[in-house]
């Protein structure tokens, strides 16, 4: 396939995709799981595709999404709370001291930018850490942002600790595809350009890649900054869903999380991310949630042992089993293509090979 | 005298916090010596530990209980390198990292199922539950209990690693795990010991911590784990004398902040001492030179 | 390359279960996806109206929720059906779990929407109630809150309704309490960060508390803290005279059993949530002294106290989401009453549909175990002006009646 059909076969599909979203949302009543899943899964696909970028295609492995969420999600809350409601959501701050609201896109992004100047600081000490302990410096960064947060001496511009409610938030499930399908398009065209090749470069041999001239520390700095970014936008869109943020949501659980989605995607598969967000946010939020039923008859049997809890029991079991024994996720460092997936029907898979990051995210 | 009678207990609370912290920061600083892991679950099976106790209590006296508990937390510990770990041995490190983070998530959402969500109260354990009082400030005689018996438990470890030949055979497998291989070191029984003489004390290190704190949650394990793994990477991972230092250090510093009011920054407090260790000396105090960590 | 046929069958399937989860998302009442319906099906031919129960069965106030859930259980049990436009519906209860926790809880709320539920019960803590608010909001249907005394919870909304008094008031008549019986002028505020609930009840505990010429020292402690002899010793050292803690269950078993250890001889106060047996079982055999203002006391209704008792005594899985013994909590009158509140709107309503019962339940008036419920015309709060004071019998381990109090 020429770059220009597979090009056209991309847009075609993400132009059937949002169609078919817009025709969902006419036809099927508002409160259905489906839409809360869709909505969660396109913010946490923005998200994991961002901490990929970091783990997958920079080999720096970081845990301070948490952290960034947080800058962006209260960039954004803080920025667009309209100035009427001021008074009852800083009640003990009396009304705070922001007195503006920015429109909504413009906040979405000074959240990312927030969050990516926190980044550049950040980075400027710790990038210089390897493995496991830039991870351990990234979670302890995302922590000391959360604390800093909840001090109350901060609280006319954050709330203290208590809840940030009343900014705008969006009604269409097409707005958070919209927003992650750009930030995620952004971020693959980085991957393809001569940045993520330096990226790539140096997740494979820093040494090497340093011998071929490729700048280290400026080549992560711009990694983790720019990932930073985009999960600031995300924390923002994460505010926009669940219409009240706070601090204490914003726990290294919640990084974790993000990175089992990026493992069970594949460390490396911008689509691997995509598609395994969604399926993790469908089983952990939907699917799974019978298990919580007690009484749970299949004909007459009364199946034992269900109870509230177990539903996170069979979704821990299931995950542990993907990480030892399907450690490649479920696209490896492939990318999910209309090239191979029409190659798939026509039965002739196994000649072609697919170009890493070549193809379309979702 | 009056002073000291006001500031002495967060004193003796950090103590006895911080000895609690190096009975578990040993289980880090041991596995991570050998096998270049951060043993996330190492927390979780702390507050495992705890649990145990809890149900064991229940039906049956709480002498049986305490041996039961650290028989079975041992063997957890012991299962837990076997199935999760062993398996990803050649793989990248990264992996290893998220399987234990895996065991971890797995650990924390079976506890919320066994325990239905609600916080356990830890039993009573007769002597070292009863209050004392030290010039004049009140206290758990546990508190008094924690710092003499974390010395004499390191002081055994030390002996144990310096004179046997288990010990050798671990020393020679966290200076070079390939060449001591080569050399004949059954490797698994190494990491396996490893993780049994970790997890002992991280037994011992529950029994006294929630005697103190009696709630038992599913999250209880997950910040005196990281706040151990801290006080590893301060004392110098792989140091066991260093990470002893390094809990107590911490255990008592994080008191003092509270004493000052800072209450909020408790916890940041710790990760905010671990990114300037990790940057001015990335060794830690008594860490051995590595071109590994930076 | 058989990694890429997986994908591609996963994709496949993925999109598959969506457009399957989405048929069956249509009617009110299709059953057997997201564990809606799969309870025992009801008497055959009865229509079936859902009540959404949105409380914490997990986390930090499990145990509060737990108890709260078995009143409406209990009332479920007495009265199973309701007479609305003429005709005889079922109740059924759609429980689910916001899991204590403000991020998990919006998504809970949502698949009680999903399930179609004509009104929401909950829930038991401020923080997820507001969390969850929008959702309801959003969707049309009313909820009303049971025991989630922070005023923001229905303030400016007109679909959040709440039958217990409120932090404002609770506050004062605390302040006005400890002032009046301990004489106290210093009080130490422990809250916890980040729970609306704790950090609310605190803030008009300390109003009213220095509207009496009474100083207040406040301290915060992080979420997922065991460690409370640091706040103990500087409640000791600053010479309070009470020690306010209105914090969850499972802070307060912590926080009894450090202040016992360390001598602490002032008076513990808190609000609502303490009205617990978790507390009565951490005071016991100890030597403390526990203040909780309350919404209903035992005894307050001999009928409802010998039937619930009988129930939980009858039942073993009662017995355990109670703590294990039949001393009866407030919030537990207080599901009861919740859940006759919404059977009254129903019946005013004429119909399930959620925009008709948000319509009624301004006018709905009961006479409950907790007393007469009326909502106020601005905000849809109870007009309550008592609650009841007890102390922790720290021997026999049950609560002892003190004051019923008003804020005049």
């Amino acid at each position: 396939m020429s770059t220009k059909t597979k090009a056209a076969w991309n847009v075609g599909l993400i132009a059937a995709l949002l169609g078919l979203l817009f025709i969902l949302e006419q036809v099927m009543p508002s409160g259905s799981m489906l839409f809360t899943v869709l909505k969660k899964g396109a913010i946490y696909a923005l998200v994991a595709v961002s901490m990929n970028l970091l783990n997958g295609f920079t080999g720096l492995f970081s845990l301070g999404q948490a952290g960034f969420m947080l800058l962006g999600a209260y960039t954004y809350a803080i920025l667009t709370i309209p100035t009427e409601s001021r008074a009852s959501v800083y009640q003990y701050f009396d009304g705070g001291i922001v007195q503006f609201a920015l429109p909504v896109p413009v906040a979405l992004i000074a959240g990312g930018i927030v969050a990516a100047i926190f980044a550049y600081l950040i980075g400027l000490p710790v990038l210089r850490l390897k493995s496991d302990y830039l991870a351990i410096a990234t979670l302890g960064f995302a922590e000391i942002i959360r604390a800093v947060f909840q001090w109350d001496k901060l609280g006319p511009i954050t709330n203290g600790s208590n809840l940030l409610r009343n900014f705008p938030s969006f009604k269409s499930v097409l707005y958070p595809f919209i927003v992650s399908g750009i930030c995620i398009a952004l971020i693959v065209m980085l991957i393809n350009s001569t940045y993520g090749r330096a990226f790539k470069a140096i997740r494979d041999d820093e040494i090497a890649a340093e011998a071929m001239g490729i700048n280290l520390a400026h080549h992560k700095r711009l990694a983790f900054v720019i990932s930073s970014f985009f999960a600031g936008v995300s924390g923002g869109l994460l505010a926009m869903y669940q219409t009240t943020i706070q601090a204490s949501m914003f726990k290294s659980a919640m990084t974790y999380e993000i990175l089992l989605i990026v493992v069970i995607g594949g460390i490396g598969s911008v689509t691997g991310s995509c598609i395994s967000s969604f399926l993790f946010i469908a089983c952990s939020e939907w699917w799974l949630r019978f298990l919580d039923n007690e009484n749970l008859y299949i004909g007459g049997f009364h199946v034992p042992f269900l109870r509230p809890g177990f539903r996170k029991v069979v979704f821990a079991v299931v995950i542990m089993a993907m990480v030892l024994f399907y450690r490649q996720g479920i696209m490896g460092t492939k990318e999910f293509s209309i090239e191979a997936f029409s190659g798939f029907f026509k039965k002739k898979f196994g000649k072609k090979k697919v170009e890493e990051g070549g193809g379309s995210h979702e | 005298m009056d002073w000291i009678t006001k500031n002495l207990p967060y004193l003796m609370a950090g103590i006895s916090v911080g000895g609690q912290y190096a009975l578990i920061a040993i289980g880090y600083t041991m596995v991570y010596g050998i096998l270049r892991l951060i043993n996330f679950a190492h927390g979780d099976i702390f507050m495992v530990a705890g649990l145990v106790v809890v149900y064991a209590a229940t039906v049956m006296p709480i002498y049986i209980a305490i041996p039961l508990m650290i028989i079975v937390t041992v063997f957890l510990g012991f299962m837990v390198e076997r199935v999760a770990y062993k398996p990803l041995r050649s793989a990248p490190r990264m992996s290893i990292m998220i399987s234990a983070i895996g065991v971890s998530y797995l650990l924390q959402n079976l506890a919320l199922y066994v325990t239905g969500g609600l916080s356990q109260q830890y039993p009573a354990i007769p002597w070292i539950s009863d209050t004392v009082t030290v010039m004049g400030a009140t206290t758990k005689r546990v508190t008094l209990i924690t710092p003499i018996l974390t010395i004499v438990l390191v002081v055994g470890l030390v002996m144990l690693i310096k004179h046997t030949k288990i010990g050798m055979a671990m020393r020679a497998a966290s200076r070079d795990f390939e060449t001591s291989q080569l050399m004949g070191i059954k490797i698994n029984n190494v990491v396996s010991m490893t993780f049994i003489i970790g997890t002992f004390l991280a037994a011992i290190g529950s029994l006294l911590f929630f005697t103190n704190y009696t709630g038992v949650t599913p999250t209880v394990g997950a910040m005196p784990g990281l706040k151990a793994f801290v006080a590893a990477v301060f004392g110098g991972i792989g140091s066991i004398p260093g990470a002893v230092i390094g809990a107590f250090i911490i255990g008592i510093c994080e008191n003092i902040i509270k004493g000052l009011g800072w209450t909020t920054f408790s916890d940041a407090f710790t990760f905010a001492l671990l990114i300037v260790i990790l940057i001015a000396k990335p060794t830690g105090l008594f860490g051995e030179k590595s071109t590994d960590k930076v | 390359m058989k990694k890429r046929v997986l994908a591609v069958a996963l994709a496949g399937v993925m999109a598959v279960s969506m457009l399957a989860g989405c048929s069956g998302g249509n009617g009110n009442t299709e059953s057997n996806k997201d564990g809606a319906g799969t309870e025992a099906p009801a008497a055959d031919g009865a229509k079936v109206v859902k009540i959404g129960v949105y409380e914490p069965a997990s986390g930090d106030n499990g145990a509060g929720g737990k108890q709260e859930v078995l009143g409406m259980q209990y009332a479920n049990k007495m009265t199973p059906t309701v007479e609305i436009g003429g005709e005889e519906y079922t109740v059924q209860l759609e429980i689910v779990d916001n899991e204590s926790s403000n991020d998990k809880g919006p998504s809970a709320a949502s698949s009680l929407v999903s399930a179609g539920v004509s009104v929401v019960l909950g829930s038991y803590g401020s923080g997820v109630s507001i969390a969850a608010s929008d959702v309801f909001k959003d969707a049309g249907i009313p909820a009303i809150g049971v025991t989630c005394t922070n005023p923001q919870v229905t303030e400016g909304n007109k679909h959040y309704f709440r039958i217990c008094f409120l932090d404002p008031f609770q506050g004062t008549v605390l302040a006005n309490f400890a002032n009046a019986e301990f004489s106290a002028k210093k009080a130490y505020i422990l809250t916890k960060l980040g729970d609306d609930y704790s950090t609310g009840l605190g803030h008009y505990f300390k109003q009213a508390f220095e509207a009496l010429g009474g100083e207040v020292v406040e301290e915060a402690f992080q979420e997922g803290n065991s460690d409370f002899t640091s706040y103990v010793t500087k409640a000791k050292n600053e010479g309070a005279e009470v020690f306010f803690a209105p914090v969850s269950t499972e802070a307060a078993a912590l926080i009894i059993e450090q202040a016992a250890a360390q001598g602490l001889t002032v008076p513990l106060m808190a609000g609502d949530t303490w009205d617990s047996n978790v507390i009565l079982n951490a005071a016991k055999g100890k030597d403390v002294q526990i203040y909780v203002t309350t919404f209903y006391q035992e005894g307050g209704n001999e009928e409802f106290d010998s039937g619930i008792k009988e129930w939980i005594n009858s039942d073993s899985t009662a017995k355990a989401n109670n703590g294990g013994d039949d001393t009866i909590s407030a919030v537990t009158a207080m599901g009861y009453d919740a859940y006759y509140v919404a059977l009254e709107a129903l019946k005013a309503a004429g119909s399930t549909d959620a925009a008709a019962v948000n319509e009624a339940l301004w006018g709905v008036t009961y006479t409950g175990v907790s007393g007469n419920i009326a909502f106020d015309d601005t905000n849809g709060d109870a007009m309550r002006d008592t609650a009841y004071v007890k102390c922790a019998n720290t021997e026999t381990g049950a609560w002892d009646f003190v004051t019923e109090q008003g804020v005049n």
